[in-house]
């Protein structure tokens, strides 16, 4: 009889496709250890909906915009604000000034809005429902600003190629300001409710730590990015729409708590940050928006034919409230849908991260932990093969993909 | 020793028959309690919640559906779990006084035999969750498990305490025969032995009880074992129809005893002397609206508003939480009230 090397048992806990600490379908298997997570692997791949494919077959670029508004609910106007400037940039078309900054506006709407959103799912992740109620009434003021902006809470339909389909006139300002003032006078109430409390600190301090090294390593973007101190932000670095007339600045949690420790903690804090900022560039945006026309070609049959005749590549990136977007779109002359289209959203990018930040974590950290990515599964899911011969089902790997594109390389120089 | 006394048959058939009807009693007013909780909470985070008969309808409701056991489950064990659970927590009852009057059973048990009955509903209910075969409701039993040995000290503390103190009656002088009997503690409140020290000593075990009541109760922050957004009901997760409902009308009696148990340790106090109604009737009446306003005043400070103001704990900052600073928080009140039985 041989003596084997004796191991520590551990078992696998499935969260997902379906888990009340997910709110989209996502898969993570957690080879846990007592309560201790020893490993984690993500399986992506429960909502493909093929909608670049939509893109390249059966919609023009116009009514892809209103399918780029639907890849997510949270960030419609982020997708279709990546995906007109990929057009735009594809068929060489310049917005006017004006709608440039209606654009920025509504962006950072969406901003405050997806933020306090969040806000309350991390409370509800942690056991705090109290506060999970208090952030999404607090956030219904902003989803009426947006209506009465926009005309809609979501799928707003305020993009077009070449500029805004509603103007924001002056009559408007006031109610804006409004609700602006509305959320300064609440800053500090959030921030003491979300910042100061014991139990938060307790559940999120130390919590889902992401390295500044390890942020730079996988890449990471958006507030996960910034909370492990990377001072990255489209909007700063490379200012897109009326971003490089306003005074932008990455946020990071040092502003607040003069350190970065890359944990939950730090992302609430980022959050919350921006939420401040995003009402301070919609205060500047509304002080300098010049007056003009917010569409380059008001009619739609003129600016369909110009696409059709467009030949070109684009790229569109926007700051999300989650991270960078990326658009790119190729037009072909004489083909009036697109050629290709292919989004990136920031989630795909920020999933990387994720095994390292619940390593070494509890089971009770997992879906603050989770969250405080702020995950959008709608957004990210790519490809699974489904061979019916043989009822076999498998997600197309790293490996696989990498060698797939290898051959493709090299096939293309002959 | 006859336990039953001189006329077995009739002293037998009081017993079953008022168990019978004080559970059923408890049980209602537990269910009611439980929807006036909720809609209290509910308010208290701006919500408009359910109706106060709300509980009454899930019970209706998950008696009606179907009880699905799972496939790789200990299938006696997962039946028999909610039954043992619901027993063992109908049981408090019968050794707790309710409504201003004696115990049922309150000559053959004491307060430290609550404290051993209190065990049993938490371990049928990690065994029903061990034996439902889930990897969340395995996590969520072990939780279980970890909670109510982490409880177990400062509850212990406190009641052995409050018994100790009592049994140190100075007034008399034969010290009671068992301090620990809810009658001697209802003769003595501790309010009437101690000094100004004893009094914060005796707010000290009070502020313990009522929180390990809120963990008894299973309620935020101590709801690690079901942890909705962690494990998705955890313990529970695997059960449905008849035996969820069992498990659910348990909780609520625990809940229901665990807030009596507290009252009849520290306010044993009754109206009628007070406001001198004399009527035997008249005066069960008042006594027994008196103990529910009592009951409600606990859980409403033990459940809903600690629920309401607090995210949930980590298993470990629960174990924290009970093992080392609600200990040493009830050591330090026994400590002063044994200084002021000194002084």
């Amino acid at each position: 009889m041989t003596l084997e090397e004796t191991k520590k048992a551990t078992y696998t806990i499935p969260v997902g496709p379906i888990h009340p600490a997910l709110k989209e379908p996502i898969r993570l298997a957690l080879s846990v250890d007592g309560e201790e997570i020893v490993d984690v692997d993500i399986f992506a791949g429960q909502v493909h909906r093929g909608i670049e494919w939509l893109g390249m077959n059966r919609n023009n670029p116009i009514q892809s915009i209103y399918l780029a508004e639907r890849i997510c609910g949270i960030c419609n106007i982020c997708h279709p604000f990546a995906f007109v400037m990929a057009v735009e940039h594809a068929a060489g078309i310049t917005p006017p000034a004006r709608a440039e900054y209606i654009r920025t506006i509504t962006a950072e709407m969406e901003r405050i809005h997806s933020h306090l959103l969040w806000a309350g799912i991390a409370a509800h992740e942690i056991g705090f429902d109290t506060i999970f109620y208090l952030a999404w009434r607090v956030r219904e003021e902003i989803m009426d600003l947006i209506e009465y902006v926009t005309g809609n809470r979501i799928t707003k339909a305020m993009f077009q190629i070449g500029g805004v389909r509603r103007d924001i006139t002056e009559e408007q300002f006031p109610r804006i300001r409004q609700s602006l003032d509305y959320y300064k006078s609440l800053f500090g109430q959030l921030k003491r409710v979300f910042l100061d409390d014991r139990t938060i600190r307790m559940r999120t301090k130390n919590v889902g730590v992401l390295k500044r090294e390890d942020a730079l390593k996988l890449l990471t973007v958006g507030p996960t990015a910034r909370a492990s101190g990377v001072p990255k932000d489209v909007r700063q670095d490379q200012p897109y729409a009326a971003y490089a007339d306003l005074d932008i600045k990455a946020m990071t949690p040092d502003m607040v708590s003069g350190t970065v420790v890359g944990d939950v903690y730090d992302r609430i804090i980022v959050r919350l940050l921006e939420v401040k900022q995003a009402i301070e560039i919609i205060e500047q945006c509304l002080e300098k928006m010049p007056p003009g026309p917010i569409l380059a070609q008001p009619k739609t049959a003129v600016l369909l034919k110009t696409l059709t005749q467009a030949e070109g590549e684009g790229i569109g990136r926007a700051e999300a409230p989650r991270g960078e977007v990326i658009h790119y779109v190729r037009l072909e002359a004489g083909q009036s849908t697109l050629a290709t289209w292919k989004v990136r959203a920031p989630t795909y990018v920020n999933l990387m991260a994720v095994p390292t930040i619940l390593k070494g974590m509890q089971i009770a950290d997992v879906p603050i932990a989770f969250a405080s990515i702020d995950p959008c599964m709608s957004c990210t899911n790519r490809i699974v093969v489904t061979d019916r011969a043989v009822g076999r089902k498998s997600v197309v790997g790293y490996e696989e993909l990498h060698r797939l594109s290898v051959e493709k390389t090299k096939e293309l120089p002959r | 020793m006859n336990l039953l006394g001189e006329n077995i048959w009739i002293n037998g058939v009081i017993i079953i028959v008022g168990s019978a009807v004080l559970v059923f009693i408890g049980g209602v007013f537990g269910m009611l309690y439980r929807g006036i909780d909720r809609k209290l909470v509910a308010h208290m985070q701006g919500r408009v919640g359910p109706p106060i008969v709300q509980p009454f309808r899930d019970v209706q409701k998950l008696l009606m559906k179907e009880s699905i056991i799972p496939d790789g489950a200990v299938s006696w064990l997962f039946t028999a779990a909610p039954f043992i659970c619901l027993i063992t927590s109908a049981l408090l009852l019968l050794y707790i006084p309710l409504f201003g009057l004696q115990a049922l059973l309150g000559g053959f048990g004491d307060a430290l035999l609550i404290v051993y009955l209190l065990i049993l509903p938490s371990l049928a209910f990690a065994v029903g969750g061990f034996a439902s075969s889930s990897p969340y409701a395995t996590v969520g039993a072990q939780r279980e498990m970890v909670v109510l040995m982490s409880y177990e000290f400062p509850l212990a503390v406190a009641i052995v305490s409050l018994g100790w103190r009592i049994g140190h009656v100075t007034t008399q002088l034969t010290p009671p025969a068992n301090p620990f009997m809810f009658s001697t503690i209802a003769e003595y409140p501790i309010w009437s032995l101690v000094g100004p020290l004893g009094i914060i000593g005796s707010l000290i075990l009070v502020f313990t009880l009522l929180v390990v009541t809120s963990g008894k109760g299973a309620k935020v922050p101590f709801d690690v074992a079901e942890a909705e957004t962690e494990l998705a009901g955890g313990i529970l997760v695997e059960y449905s129809g008849r035996n969820l409902c069992l498990f659910y009308l348990a909780d609520i009696i625990k809940a229901f005893a665990m807030s009596s148990l507290v009252v009849a340790l520290f306010i044993p106090y009754n109206l009628s002397p007070l406001v001198g109604i004399g009527t035997p009737v008249l005066a069960g009446i008042v006594d027994g609206l008196f103990f529910l306003v009592k009951v409600f005043a606990v859980m409403f400070i033990s459940m809903s508003v600690i629920r309401t103001a607090m995210a949930r704990f980590k298993i470990s900052q629960v174990s924290w939480v009970y093992i080392i600073a609600m200990t040493l928080i009830s050591l330090v009140g026994l400590i002063l009230i044994a200084v002021d039985l000194m002084v």
